[in-house]
């Protein structure tokens, strides 16, 4: 369990450019589960991940993860961040010797490196012929894969996933978090999701915490916080469209999905 | 203002050569707005780079304003007519104060510092980023950035702007803001090239061309394209929820009228 109590966190402390980015964030991340973290651009998601994944020292509050605090170094074992466009962090020649960069540094065996970068590959639904192709030869699709497949081969007990599928094709969007919530929650991988995307939220969150200048506005369930109109506004976030042309038609009840909204409208909307 | 006749460009690299547009022909009328889809890979931003010669065809032309891109002499003159603007902000500031940025085009073309002046506030003005003209770019948001990129390109004042992706990095704000200022641009009688992975920022545009394999597969207004739900749906793209919710209604034998493209359409066939 990841547990995070009363952070707060200020850039530039004590100079004009002082900035507030944190104020008395406290929230848990349950093991097994998918935690959305949503919020506009400068709503302080940034931070936040960086400070549960031990990247940013804490100012004040803690943040303890399996009973670990979080500057003890043991933690960079147990938790795997992803960063926003991951793929112009790859630098090898091939994209077996990317993906065991890490597994190398953590001074494993051969024989161990090679089995997890062998997992790693199909977990992310990389045919394991391209592990001798230059990772810049690959599509942004693949080249994205390579870069996550070199944080899963880490093994992980806790992922962060920053804006997953940002600039990929609507078909790339969609095979890769398909394929990789579906690999990923099989390993029982506790994931936390940075997104703005509230129809990703919708279909792989189980909870989601929504940030706005830098304070939690609500923790609950996707379908929790659609309902709430109000709060979506003031973070800057849109409900999912399908949720959008329900209101329209001025039907409370909620959808995360298109398959929702079609039974919805079934039970609602006379068939002319 | 664009003609585009039997265009073909070949990538050669050492691994064999990748055909990556073959048998592009189309032509835009000057105050067009066009989107382009395609998958990754399509062929979407090597078209873009023809538009300003950052990249000559293989075999076949571009006109561009009656210039031919790939005969040398013609190049400066066809970068005074197309601006392009890119997908990540960060690539494209090169100055360290905001008006600098903005002016940084205009310098290199020997204008006039106090004309400069005048072309700077005017874009800045235009993107409602005057407030911003002497911060750091790098104190700005990934929104604010790309407006900054957007008013080099206004104050080079060329007639057409080409946009790769200008969203793709920024959030549904800076989404919006960034579609508001493409369609402003446009009311003003610019020729705009907008490519899009976001089906709905394609919704917008008056014409649609659907990138596959290097080609065009199709090229017909918006809801032509986006209200043929399975097609597209084969093809690997989105199409706007109330056009997919509207087919699948219509499969459960809902009577409702061809071609629903806007939620505000289909609510208004349900009720």
């Amino acid at each position: 369990m990841i547990s995070v109590k009363d952070v707060s966190y200020t850039y530039m402390t004590s100079t004009p450019f002082e900035k507030l980015a944190l104020k008395n964030i406290s929230f848990d991340v349950t093991d097994g589960e998918v935690l959305a973290i949503a919020g506009h651009t400068g709503s302080g998601k940034s931070t936040l991940i960086q400070i549960v994944a031990g990247l940013i020292d804490l100012q004040s509050g803690s943040v303890v993860i399996d009973d670990l605090p979080v500057a003890d170094k043991k933690i960079r074992r147990l938790v795997g961040i992803v960063f926003q466009y991951p793929e112009h962090q790859l630098f090898e020649e091939t994209v077996e010797s990317d993906i065991a960069f890490g597994p190398k540094n953590f001074g494993l065996s051969d024989a161990e490196i090679s089995a997890r970068v062998e997992e790693a590959m199909r977990q992310v639904g990389l045919p394991a012929e391209l592990k001798k192709v230059s990772p810049f030869e690959l599509s942004g699709g693949q080249r994205r894969r390579v870069a996550i497949a070199g944080i899963l081969a880490l093994k992980p007990k806790y992922l962060i996933l920053d804006e997953p599928t940002a600039g990929l094709d609507p078909l790339a969007k969609e095979n890769l978090l398909k394929e990789i919530f579906g690999a990923i929650k099989k390993s029982g991988v506790t994931i936390i999701l940075v997104s703005h995307n509230m129809e990703d939220i919708a279909r792989f969150a189980n909870r989601v915490v929504v940030l706005a200048q830098g304070k939690i506005l609500f923790v609950g369930t996707p379908r929790e916080l659609f309902s709430q109109n109000e709060i979506l506004n003031r973070a800057g976030l849109e409900p999912p469209a399908v949720t959008q042309i329900l209101r329209k038609l001025n039907i409370t009840e909620n959808a995360l999905t298109i398959d929702e909204a079609e039974k919805i409208i079934l039970k609602h909307c006379p068939r002319k | 203002m664009i003609r585009v006749e039997n265009l073909r460009h070949v990538y050669k690299s050492s691994s064999g050569d990748k055909v990556a547009l073959d048998g592009i022909n189309f032509s835009i009328d000057a105050g067009e707005f066009v989107a382009i889809i395609g998958t990754n890979g399509s062929g979407k931003s090597t078209l873009a780079k023809h538009f300003n010669a950052l990249l000559l065809p293989t075999s076949g032309k571009i006109f561009v304003d009656g210039l031919d891109t790939s005969d040398e002499k013609n190049l400066w003159r066809v970068r005074e007519n197309v601006g392009m603007v890119f997908q990540n902000p960060d690539s494209e500031i090169v100055a360290a104060i905001v008006e600098d940025d903005v002016a940084f085009g205009l310098e290199n073309l020997g204008i006039a510092p106090e004309k400069i002046r005048e072309r700077v506030d005017l874009a800045l003005d235009a993107v409602n980023m005057s407030d911003y003209k002497k911060f750091a770019p790098n104190k700005l948001s990934g929104g604010q950035k790309q407006r900054i990129a957007i008013a080099g390109v206004i104050a080079m004042q060329t007639k057409i702007i080409v946009f790769d992706e200008p969203t793709a990095m920024l959030d549904p704000q800076g989404r919006r803001e960034i579609l508001s200022m493409v369609k402003k641009l446009h009311a003003q009688g610019k020729t705009i090239i907008y490519i899009t992975h976001f089906m709905n920022e394609a919704a917008q545009a008056q014409r649609v061309f659907v990138m596959e394999g290097g080609r065009i597969i199709r090229d017909d207004t918006p809801r032509e394209i986006f209200t043929d739900v399975r097609e597209m749906k084969r093809l690997g793209f989105d199409v706007p929820i109330a056009a997919e919710l509207a087919e699948r209604l219509r499969q459960k034998k809902f009577k409702l009228p061809p071609k629903i493209l806007t939620a505000n359409e289909l609510v208004e066939a349900l009720k």
